[in-house]
């Protein structure tokens, strides 16, 4: 491969799966994620890995279980109805405490929807989505060489914490084209003693499951699982800050609303306003300490999304409600423009909502 | 630039080697040569980034576009134009196809294909670009190449190397790049008919690059 290569989103996606160690794709296809599959589909069978499109999403999701419960790097997308479909076997995922990769390329909804691209699945991605007290490790990649670095930081993450991981991408980000280089030192898998790969005759069986008939085990098990939680909030917060040091107006986006809000601060600069962007990186968990600084110097934050306000509500108990605040959406594969989030900071600054 | 056109010029190609770029160029070219134009969009694999996003600029050209009316509409529906059969049957218009990606794309081609080899008067051209991820090299974009004839029932005729990296791209990009089309070329035993470059890039490639077609791009946003 050339130093850089032009790629889609979905693209850098398989293609960082596969340097990852991932040799087990199962998928079904839904615009806008198909191009994981189809590449998956070219490059698995040449590198003795396994493509499977399987007959609906609920199977792929749980093909995905098996093969991890079995030791191996796996790993399934799709796009926000097929997510929803999965979201029984994300579940159980969770549950058995076992590593998985799960894409979702969110386009419109609720319902069918529409294929243009969304961030409304935030609440379904940071607060679980399926059934029962768990969580999901949530990555929002804001470009095409970030969909490549944060996939491979997916499954090191899946692996160290034994969960389910996200990568909340959307339909703007898995089709556009951006050179990409994939030039990452690449962490070996770390060893799996409970991977059902055979006992050999010399330990005991190794057991995959998330029934626990015995409800103080299972509240055990859960009270086990929240613990680990901490520390993944603890270590594995990721955000960026972009010119928030002095800033007066903070903007909240994550994905492609951070890119266009970029654009915003600049030119909010350049008319004077001390703006500023705080971008999560992880979603869950939520980057809380950056906004709560923010809130002792800024005078309102505005959280821009393709939602009817979703991650507004992490805002706001991020910053503990000291500070206003407001909201600049679009919605239903619309995406805001640069100007549409100007007039919202200009409003801000003249203290108003 | 020196390209003689036959009555049908047809762009295929890996997905996102910029078919549907060099294809709208080639459309205009074509509309200095001859009155009856026509620009077809047969992609049934992509409902995004269609040739529908020039109809202003092909209309005010006077360029017909044929294309499927769930074309960049979101109806997710691979869908061919009910107009189809004018690219064959009038054999007075000069028209360039727009195929979309790899041998699914290709197989659009199936339905027209025999009266395309009857009439023979056609180009099919292979858009090629190494930095594209998976044709790096001759080798696998040969591999591709022969995906597609299967399936379009057609052979190429030529090539079209638009080897390019988006918007970082440079004029040394498209250098770099000609050792890989002239590899392409022998490997397959094609004609590398013209080398593409972003119309910025060309007064500093022009003199240098045989056949060097500049590219108007479509507006991206």
């Amino acid at each position: 491969m050339a130093d850089k290569v032009l790629m889609k989103g979905n693209e850098a996606i398989a293609e960082a799966a596969i340097m990852a160690g991932c040799r087990h794709y199962f998928g079904y296809p839904i615009t806008p994620q198909t191009e994981i599959a189809a590449y998956m589909a070219k490059r698995m069978p040449k590198i003795g890995g396994t493509f499977l499109q399987a007959e609906s999403e609920i199977a792929a999701i749980n093909m995905v279980y098996g093969a991890s419960a079995a030791g191996v790097r796996a790993m399934t997308s799709s796009s926000s109805p097929g997510i929803s479909l999965k979201s029984e076997g994300i579940s159980y995922i969770a549950g058995s405490d076992l590593p998985a990769v799960i894409v979702n390329a969110q386009r419109g909804g609720p319902g069918l929807g529409g294929i243009q691209p969304s961030q409304s699945d935030y609440f379904q991605a940071t607060r679980g989505g399926g059934h029962g007290d768990y969580h999901m490790i949530v990555l929002t990649p804001a470009s095409v060489q970030e969909m490549a670095e944060l996939t491979i930081h997916a499954f090191d993450l899946a692996d160290e914490y034994r969960m389910p991981v996200m990568i909340l991408a959307d339909g703007t980000i898995g089709q556009m084209m951006e050179p990409v280089s994939f030039d990452f030192d690449i962490k070996p898998a770390p060893e799996k003693p409970w991977a059902t790969v055979g006992t050999g005759m010399k330990r005991p069986h190794n057991v995959v499951n998330s029934l626990y008939l015995n409800p103080a085990e299972l509240e055990q098990n859960n009270f086990d699982r929240f613990k680990r939680y901490e520390i993944i909030a603890e270590k594995e917060t990721m955000y960026e800050e972009f010119m928030t040091d002095d800033a007066d107006i903070v903007l909240a986006a994550f994905g492609i609303a951070a890119r266009v809000s970029r654009n915003a601060v600049l030119a909010a600069r350049k008319e004077g306003i001390k703006a500023g962007l705080i971008r999560p990186i992880t979603v869950w968990p939520f980057p809380k300490a950056p906004f709560a600084k923010a809130a002792d110097h800024c005078s309102s934050i505005i959280s821009v999304e393709l939602s009817m306000g979703q991650m507004i509500e992490d805002v706001k108990l991020a910053c503990e409600c000291r500070v206003p605040v407001t909201l600049c959406n679009r919605v239903g594969g619309m995406i805001p423009t640069p100007n549409q989030i100007l007039d919202a900071i200009r409003a801000a600054a003249k203290g108003g909502k | 630039m020196e390209y003689t056109f036959k009555r049908l010029t047809l762009l295929c190609g890996h997905y996102g080697s910029g078919k549907t770029n060099v294809a709208v160029n080639l459309a205009m070219r074509l509309r200095q040569q001859y009155e009856k134009v026509a620009l077809a969009d047969l992609d049934i694999v992509n409902p995004y980034f269609r040739a529908e996003d020039s109809r202003k600029e092909l209309a005010a050209a006077g360029i017909d576009l044929i294309c499927s009316a769930y074309a960049n509409s979101n109806v997710d529906l691979p869908a061919l134009p009910q107009e189809l059969y004018r690219l064959t049957d009038d054999r007075s218009l000069h028209a360039v196809l727009d195929i979309g990606g790899d041998d699914r794309g290709a197989l659009a081609l199936g339905r027209i294909a025999p009266a395309i080899l009857e009439e023979n008067d056609y180009d099919m051209l292979m858009v090629i670009n190494r930095f594209r991820p998976l044709t790096p090299d001759a080798e696998s974009t040969v591999e591709i190449m022969r995906e597609i004839e299967q399936a379009a029932g057609m052979r190429f005729t030529g090539l079209v190397n638009d080897s390019n990296l988006g918007r970082e791209t440079t004029a040394e990009t498209v250098l770099s790049s000609l050792a890989y089309g002239e590899e392409v070329a022998a490997l397959s035993g094609l004609p590398l008919k013209l080398t593409a470059c972003a119309q910025p890039l060309y007064p500093s490639l022009e003199g240098r690059i045989k056949n060097l077609l500049p590219l108007d791009l479509q507006s991206t946003f």
